[in-house]
């Protein structure tokens, strides 16, 4: 059944998505450059906007696991994208208000899967694709990036402890400018893909492609924009929460952490699986505070992330198929458009909701104080 | 294939230790080099910015260093590239 009017629109509440998660994960890429001051926060923001853009026509493999590989394609109608799509985006943007760095991916990929549940049962749904390309690699891809930020931020202390101080600041600021540039590339690869993926789920629901299809260029060009304007304008709560909540980070700490997750993102997502750049940004900012001698990790921060991870794809899933039962029960183009109005609606009550304790440019390297907003000398709190 | 995918897990352990934490560590041998004390020995002091010490046997070993470094991320996104863009299936 074609439908190309809510075509149209779920092509452009996608690039919406992809939107968010351009500025849900700015912080992966630069909040340790930026919390080690080796980038001023705006140019930071605009250079991971471009390699973001060059990344995202680096690979094609993980959209190809996004439009086949999870769902029975046979079984998706345009309404079970939209309501997944809705579904992904609330959960973003609620993460987003409390600074949470959970993933993109799986707000995404769990929107999808919820109202694909909800649309057509558990049989639509791949199982072993879902767990094998997405679940495995979650649990297991923040502890591999441990493991290697750890070693390499030992290496990086042994090698250069006979520099001078001044000396070792300012040589690993370069390489670590260097290897979160790398990361915002990968980032771009991996992550814009899943928008591309989307879509082209979108365009073989509606019967414009035909299954097992790749991305047609439009779709690559558009979701390259998307997530490189949604990284310029830059998620500053993430960034904090990343940059000062976790671990205090010195510049080889954070080479060590950004060659780490971009290693590990672009070799994954060469292979297919659909990894959480969030999750191993935060594992390996997590290893360089191991493997630095009186270096402290936060572990109430760590822990109040990692609960946030195992909720979020069960939470974007229940979003998504609530959406989806929204959408049906109103049926038909209306209920699509019905439905993304309300999303359109809830997304600018949270955004308003920010504007009360905001995080930007400027105060995004204030002291940590234990929460996302910098306290601000009020005398409320001190009664 | 299995649940678990063992071959690219491997591969992904390995190459990422190697480009992971192998390169910032290849990247710290260089900045080494490039301090080694050479001719301006005296003027730097403990609390020095200077990254170059003025030896040049150091800073040609750094310049190498840092050559394989930026050969070794070419080749990288280069081979993503090629893995990325696999035929359509029909």
């Amino acid at each position: 059944m074609r439908n190309d009017v809510v075509l149209v629109l779920v092509v452009i509440t996608a690039l919406a998505f992809d939107f968010t998660n351009g500025f849900h994960d700015t912080g992966n890429a630069m909040a340790t450059s930026i919390a080690t001051g080796a980038l001023p926060p705006r140019v930071a923001v605009a250079l991971s906007g471009l390699l973001n853009l060059i990344g995202a026509f680096l690979s094609l493999a993980v959209a190809a696991t996004i439009a086949s590989g999870l769902v029975d394609t046979a079984q998706v109608t345009l309404q079970v994208v939209a309501a997944g799509l809705a579904g992904g985006i609330i959960w973003n943007l609620v993460t987003w208000l409390f600074g949470i760095p959970s993933s993109s991916s799986h707000a995404l990929i769990g929107g999808v899967i919820g109202s694909t549940l909800a649309a057509a049962g558990g049989s639509a749904v791949l199982w072993k694709g879902l767990v094998s390309k997405v679940v495995i690699p979650a649990a297991l891809s923040p502890i591999i990036a441990a493991g290697v930020a750890a070693l390499g931020t030992y290496l990086l202390y042994r090698i250069s402890r006979s520099l001078t101080r001044g000396a070792r600041i300012h040589g690993f600021r370069v390489g670590q400018v260097g290897s979160a540039c790398m990361v915002s590339l990968a980032h771009g690869t991996n992550d814009a893909q899943k928008t591309m993926g989307v879509i082209t789920l979108a365009l073989i629901a509606n019967g414009t492609l035909a299954a097992g299809s790749n991305a047609p260029f439009w779709v690559i060009l558009s979701c390259a924009l998307a997530i490189s304007l949604g990284t310029y304008l830059g998620g500053w709560r993430v960034i904090r929460t990343l940059g000062k909540g976790l671990v205090e980070i010195e510049s080889p700490q954070g080479m060590a952490a950004e060659s780490s997750s971009a290693a590990i993102i672009l070799l994954s997502a060469s292979f297919g699986y659909s990894l959480s750049t969030t999750h191993v940004a935060t594992g390996s900012i997590i290893g360089t505070g191991l493997g630095k001698k009186g270096a402290d990790v936060r572990w109430g921060v760590a822990g109040r992330m990692a609960t946030a991870w195992l909720f979020t794809l069960p939470s974007a899933g229940v979003a998504g198929a609530l959406a989806y039962w929204l959408a049906h029960g109103i049926g038909g183009s209306l209920g699509v458009i019905v439905l993304l109005g309300i999303l359109a609606g809830l997304s600018g009550a949270i955004y308003l909701q920010s504007r009360a304790t905001k995080v930007d440019h400027n105060n995004v390297n204030d002291e940590w104080t234990g929460g996302v907003a910098p306290s601000e000398p009020e005398p409320a709190a001190a009664a | 294939m299995g649940w678990i995918n063992f071959s690219a897990i491997w591969k992904i352990v390995v190459f990422g230790v190697l480009a992971g934490a192998g390169l910032p560590a290849l990247f710290a041998i260089g900045l080494r080099s490039l301090a080694l004390p050479g001719r301006r020995v005296q003027t730097a002091g403990p609390d020095s910015d200077h990254v170059y010490g003025g030896n040049v046997l150091g800073a040609v070993i750094a310049a190498i260093c840092f050559l394989i470094i930026l050969a070794a991320l070419g080749w990288g996104i280069y081979e993503v590239y090629q893995i990325g863009h696999p035929p359509a299936k029909h």
